[in-house]
């Protein structure tokens, strides 16, 4: 793979070089140069965290423009769950699926039914699965994290797709099926409440490529799909429905609660899930069974493209569970999709070690020598003015050769003075020669 | 002196506050070098059993982690009481670590057993003024 799509951009026009970004992400894959930030592709795992942390808004996520459902004769909407919470007053969510028929899809095929699969699939991998904690595959920012910092743990990681990538596959089977069309023909988009999503769609994990033909943030879609709920009418929707666990996926802890597992760790934020996953590596958790993590406070209601505050939409989709009439995932209906691979990895996922920092291990620790001595000289504040996320970083990056010494303003200080104090020597000696 | 990559560590006794500092730093610098990935967490989890069992047992001590082409060298050196029974020691599931300590979900008696299944070559010293460990991990 030569150029490694990204959904999380930087817009330079508003970007200050402030240092809010640096100093949050998870990779230290950004830095500050030249007064603007960059991002650093092969470490970035579009998380979205600087997103939510950057004032100026500087930080973008790039998902498809609505208009791309045209390029398909047949198109279907991929509602994920969370975006059931984004609005008030929604009495139910067959609203929601009418709603995104009313704006063009022919077809909803709701991502929760494809979480009821995958949780009923996760129920029987689970028991062959030997190094514990088994991990979830559903948060693909998770999963880059795990490969870039994490990559003693990618067996851990359960090898089925994501329920977005199971609702694609299953809806355009099912769509070609009941009305004998082409599949070439079927369109699959993704309505998504984060940048991770739409980088899984584009590079995907687990699998060569995705079955998701495109994917529209929540926000993007946001005013055009409110103003369908509010049309009188549409009330009943035709099809069949996700269940209240399938539903329950967009909340942290929904997943292994839709999956039956009661020895499970449930952890969201990516900061946190770091913490977790480290005492995973050190076989602190080994008599845990089930870990899932997700990188949004809340869960994916917490995602960064979503619009509303993810402790409301979290109550709001638990108010909208209570009015669901199908309460257990169908393993009829799944049993189809597992046992046909469906819901499988096609390829296992690998290691990303982006972290090295020379191909040649010796030359890699000539290289880390001078880091750790670079380091020692600096003033270990990690203020993050240098544009680089800390001292460490920042030695590091003198060593790769992106930063000098000099810019550490602690450093450059140092220095003036000391030139100063050389002048003023210099200038004192002068004058004595001169009085004489 | 051949290429040899060195850095050692102390490690403070009863400091829980910093518990898996070193063990993190050690398995950063692994990442950083482009050791591979099943190696790094051999190491990490040694590593961290033995920066555990200093800040639980001992009195302090040093971690220092050595680098060359072929290995990758743990040795661990504390003052403190010593091991009085390493046989029993090395058994999974003993312990002597106190109530407390166990309560912090440390201390279940795999420490020692941990390192020794990870490393390729593994030796133990203890007497009454302190302990001495020294693991190898080979380079492939």
């Amino acid at each position: 793979m030569n150029t490694y799509f990204h959904s999380v951009r930087l817009d330079r026009d508003k970007c200050k070089g402030c240092t809010n970004c640096i100093k949050h992400c998870p990779t230290e894959a950004i830095r500050v140069r030249g007064g603007k930030a960059q991002i650093i592709a092969e470490r970035c795992i579009d998380c979205g965290e600087c997103i939510r942390v950057c004032p100026y808004h500087a930080k973008i996520a790039y998902t498809d423009p609505f208009s791309d459902i045209g390029k398909f004769k047949y198109k279907i909407a991929l509602p994920a769950p969370s975006l059931y919470g984004q609005f008030k007053n929604l009495t139910s969510i067959d609203r929601v699926v009418m709603g995104l028929k009313l704006m063009g899809f022919d077809e909803v095929y709701e991502v929760a039914r494809a979480a009821d699969i995958v949780s009923c699939a996760i129920r029987e991998k689970i028991q062959k699965k030997k190094n514990l904690p088994v991990i979830s595959s559903a948060c693909p920012a998770i999963v880059r994290l795990i490969q870039v910092r994490f990559p003693g743990l990618i067996d851990n990681i359960i090898d089925l797709l994501s329920p977005m990538e199971v609702a694609a596959s299953v809806a355009k089977r099912e769509y070609a099926e009941k009305y004998g069309v082409s599949q070439k023909d079927i369109g699959t988009f993704f309505i998504t409440p984060c940048p991770a999503k739409m980088t899984s769609i584009k590079n995907p994990y687990g699998i060569g490529k995705s079955s998701v033909d495109g994917a529209f943030s929540v926000i993007d879609i946001y005013g055009l799909l409110a103003g369908q709920l509010k049309k009188p009418g549409i009330v009943e929707s035709e099809g069949e429905t996700a269940s209240v666990y399938g539903v329950g996926w967009a909340n942290s802890g929904g997943e292994a609660a839709a999956a039956g597992i009661t020895n499970s760790l449930a952890v969201d934020g990516i900061g946190n899930v770091i913490k977790v996953l480290e005492e995973i590596e050190n076989m602190k958790l080994t008599d845990l069974q089930y870990f899932e993590g997700l990188a949004c406070p809340g869960g994916c209601v917490g995602g960064p493209l979503t619009f509303e505050n993810p402790y409301v939409a979290r109550t709001r989709i638990k108010a909208l569970s209570a009015k669901i009439a199908n309460t257990e995932p169908s393993y009829d209906y799944a049993q189809k999709y597992i046992a046909d691979g469906t819901v499988d990895f096609r390829e296992p996922v690998k290691a990303r070690p982006v972290m090295k920092i020379d191909a040649d291990m010796v030359t890699a620790m000539k290289k880390l020598e001078a880091i750790e001595e670079i380091a020692k000289r600096l003033p270990g504040l990690d203020c993050g003015s240098c544009g680089s996320p800390s001292c460490h970083a920042m030695a590091e990056d003198i060593v790769l050769g992106d930063a000098k010494e000099m810019d550490c303003v602690f450093k450059l200080r140092d220095k003036v003075t000391s030139l100063a104090e050389q002048m003023v020597e210099l200038t004192g000696k002068g004058k004595k020669e001169t009085d004489r | 002196m051949p290429d040899v990559f060195r850095e050692t560590f102390e490690i403070a006794s009863g400091d829980f506050a910093s518990a898996g500092e070193a063990s993190a730093k050690i398995k950063s610098i692994l990442r950083m070098i482009g050791l591979d990935p099943a190696l790094t967490r051999r190491v990490t989890i040694a590593s961290y059993e033995a920066e555990l069992n200093m800040i639980i047992h001992s009195h302090g001590g040093e971690m220092t982690v050595e680098i060359s082409p072929d290995a990758v060298l743990l040795h661990c050196e504390d003052t403190g009481p010593g091991i009085e029974d390493i046989d029993m020691a090395m058994q999974e599931g003993y312990s002597t670590a106190p109530f407390d300590v166990r309560m912090m979900g440390f201390g279940a008696g795999m420490g020692l057993p941990n390192m020794k299944k990870n490393s390729d070559e593994f030796t133990i010293r203890s007497d009454s003024g302190g302990t001495r460990l020294d693991m190898r991990f080979d380079i492939k």
